[in-house]
């Protein structure tokens, strides 16, 4: 009998990151409408609603409010797409599919790897799309301001994508983000986005510092602002590393579990 | 070959609990290379737990698994066994080409994604997204993602649930198909028409252990041979205490029942000793075998032919 599938010895395959994956990955949220909605229609809106009537207005150094606020809300704008982003396990759960894929050489560390690189390929359009408003909408910033707030909002989205994942393997829900929506509207609230912490007055204002969105928010205006604390870094490192360890913890008891 | 010897499939001592339920009890089971094999059982068995043991799905409480030669999941990054599940394991939002595709990314090799499609059936609802296939194409997508790898060994969950008549016989032709070409498999199914058609040997579950392990002929000889059927008239009752030992007899109106492993002497006595008439012997089967050898005293007289509704 001629045999196709013979014993053969082979070599186990590799299980790594691969780019058929990322770029499926990657496809999948760019056509998933309730996504685009969350990172780029809804901070939009609320550019418009909040920043557009004050964005004249100046701040004691002289920087526009319009700065402020669309700097505030491009943070909000990543925050949630990589959130998002992270938070597409709990569906992927539900479907079965990460025990499919635990029937592949695909390694644990490669499926987070490839979330994470999404979810920053997400919050990259998020924060692109939100600047291209703030500028077709009349805010002016010199180049290097806008290079760094980008790229605060941009790589500080990370944080947030652990806490997707963590959430995401927390929760069996199917509409996880119905949850994480109002709960990121909160964080970002607490943590100065939505409005100035200056303004928030003595008790939100401390409570404000140790939230998980502040320390981003802060960095990425720090360029206006002209202020900058290492107390910021260490906000956005401890928060990075309670939601990489929840999000580890909770992976652990999943896959146990099954 | 210098590696026929190994098994596809080793399993020794397996144990499993879920809280208070022993879920699976101490089961030993080696499958040649080559062979195809039906797990068999009502539900509750323990089959898929026993299969997701065997694929590394979840650790034995004791107990050893190996296929190849290789632990659950060294043979999955050798691409040496694959799955194909009763429900799940699919992404809604994309093409039925993009799942075979995102599958063979996995693998370091793997077959030309249309060609396992073709082979699946599938090929003309390539572009078809996940959630607008019928369960039937559903199943053939979770074969051809299966066939991705070219596995030595074939798993398949209880594939043809909710298929209806014509999709479980076209989905089985195209596992046979793929069988002949000298793959192992190893199918759970509480269909007995299933076990009895497609599978050289069938291994009986019940309550976590294997209670039978054989062809379909074999299996249906265990429990207890054939049945002989006799008129009798009542007032000869009493001689029925000469009959050769048999397992079960039961004489209601004038009709005689009688299960045994010895038809030959039953008949013979029957006729030689009594006014025994109209005697009939059946072979049981395998529904009978079934019945016999997993159910309890909850299973109905009344079966049907088929063991889909209440009873598995």
């Amino acid at each position: 009998m001629s045999t196709a599938a013979v014993v053969q010895e082979r070599k186990p395959s590799a299980g790594g990151v691969n780019r058929t994956f990322l770029w499926i990955e990657i496809k999948r949220m760019l056509r998933n409408r309730r996504t685009i909605i969350f990172t780029v229609f809804m901070p939009a809106v609320f550019f418009f609603i909040f920043g557009l009537s004050n964005k004249d207005k100046l701040l004691p150094n002289g920087h526009s409010y319009g700065q402020y606020i669309l700097i505030s809300l491009t943070v909000y704008a990543a925050m949630t797409a990589a959130t998002g982003a992270g938070s597409q396990v709990a569906v992927e759960r539900a479907q079965g599919w990460s025990r499919q894929l635990r029937l592949t050489p695909l390694l644990p560390g490669a499926y987070i790897a490839v979330k994470a690189m999404a979810a920053l390929t997400l919050s990259l359009v998020a924060v692109v799309a939100q600047f291209v408003i703030g500028a077709l909408a009349g805010v002016t910033m010199d180049a290097r301001t806008w290079l760094t707030a980008g790229l605060v909002a941009w790589l500080g989205s990370l944080v947030f994508a652990a806490l997707g994942l963590f959430v995401g393997y927390l929760m069996p829900s199917q509409n996880v983000m119905q949850i994480l929506g109002p709960a990121l509207a909160i964080l970002a609230m607490l943590g100065g986005l939505f409005m100035p912490i200056e303004i928030m007055g003595e008790t939100f204002g401390n409570i404000a510092k140790f939230t998980p969105a502040y320390g981003i928010g802060q960095l990425a205006r720090s360029p206006i602002t002209g202020e900058f604390d290492w107390a910021w870094i260490l906000n956005v490192l401890i928060w990075l590393a309670i939601f990489v360890a929840g999000a580890a913890m909770a992976f652990r008891r999943d896959t146990k579990r099954v | 070959m210098t590696t026929a010897s190994v098994p596809a499939v080793h399993a020794a001592g397996l144990h499993k609990s879920f809280g208070k339920v022993h879920a699976v009890r101490g089961l030993d089971l080696t499958v040649q290379p080559g062979e195809v094999v039906a797990f068999l059982g009502p539900n509750g068995a323990g089959k898929t737990t026993t299969i997701d043991m065997i694929l590394g799905l979840s650790a034995p409480d004791q107990g050893s698994v190996s296929i190849f030669g290789h632990t659950p999941r060294g043979a999955i990054a050798r691409g040496q066994v694959a799955a194909v599940m009763q429900t799940g394991g699919l992404l809604r939002d994309i093409t039925v080409r993009e799942t075979v595709q995102l599958n063979a990314a996995m693998f370091d090799s793997a077959r030309p994604v249309d060609e396992v499609l073709a082979r699946a059936g599938i090929l003309e609802i390539a572009d078809r997204k996940v959630e607008k296939c019928s369960g039937g194409q559903q199943q053939r997508l979770r074969f051809a993602m299966a066939l991705v790898s070219d596995p030595g060994l074939l798993i398949l969950d209880e594939p043809t649930t909710g298929m209806d008549v014509a999709g479980r016989r076209d989905f089985w032709n195209a596992i046979r198909t793929d069988a002949q070409r000298g793959r192992t498999v190893i199918f759970a199914t509480h269909y007995l028409e299933e076990a009895d058609a497609y599978a050289d040997r069938i291994v009986l579950v019940r309550q976590g252990s294997i209670v039978a392990d054989g062809t379909a002929a074999q299996i249906k000889n265990l429990a207890s041979g054939r049945t002989v059927k006799a008129s009798l008239p009542a007032t000869e009752r009493g001689l029925l205490a000469g009959l050769p030992p048999v397992e079960s007899m039961d004489y209601d109106g004038g009709r005689l029942t009688v299960r045994t492993g010895d038809s030959d002497a039953v008949v013979r006595y029957l006729l030689n000793n009594t006014g025994a008439h109209d005697v009939e012997v059946a072979a049981n089967n395998l529904e009978e075998a079934f019945v016999a050898l997993t159910g309890d005293d909850a299973v109905p007289e009344s079966t049907s032919i088929t063991f889909e509704g209440d009873l598995v």
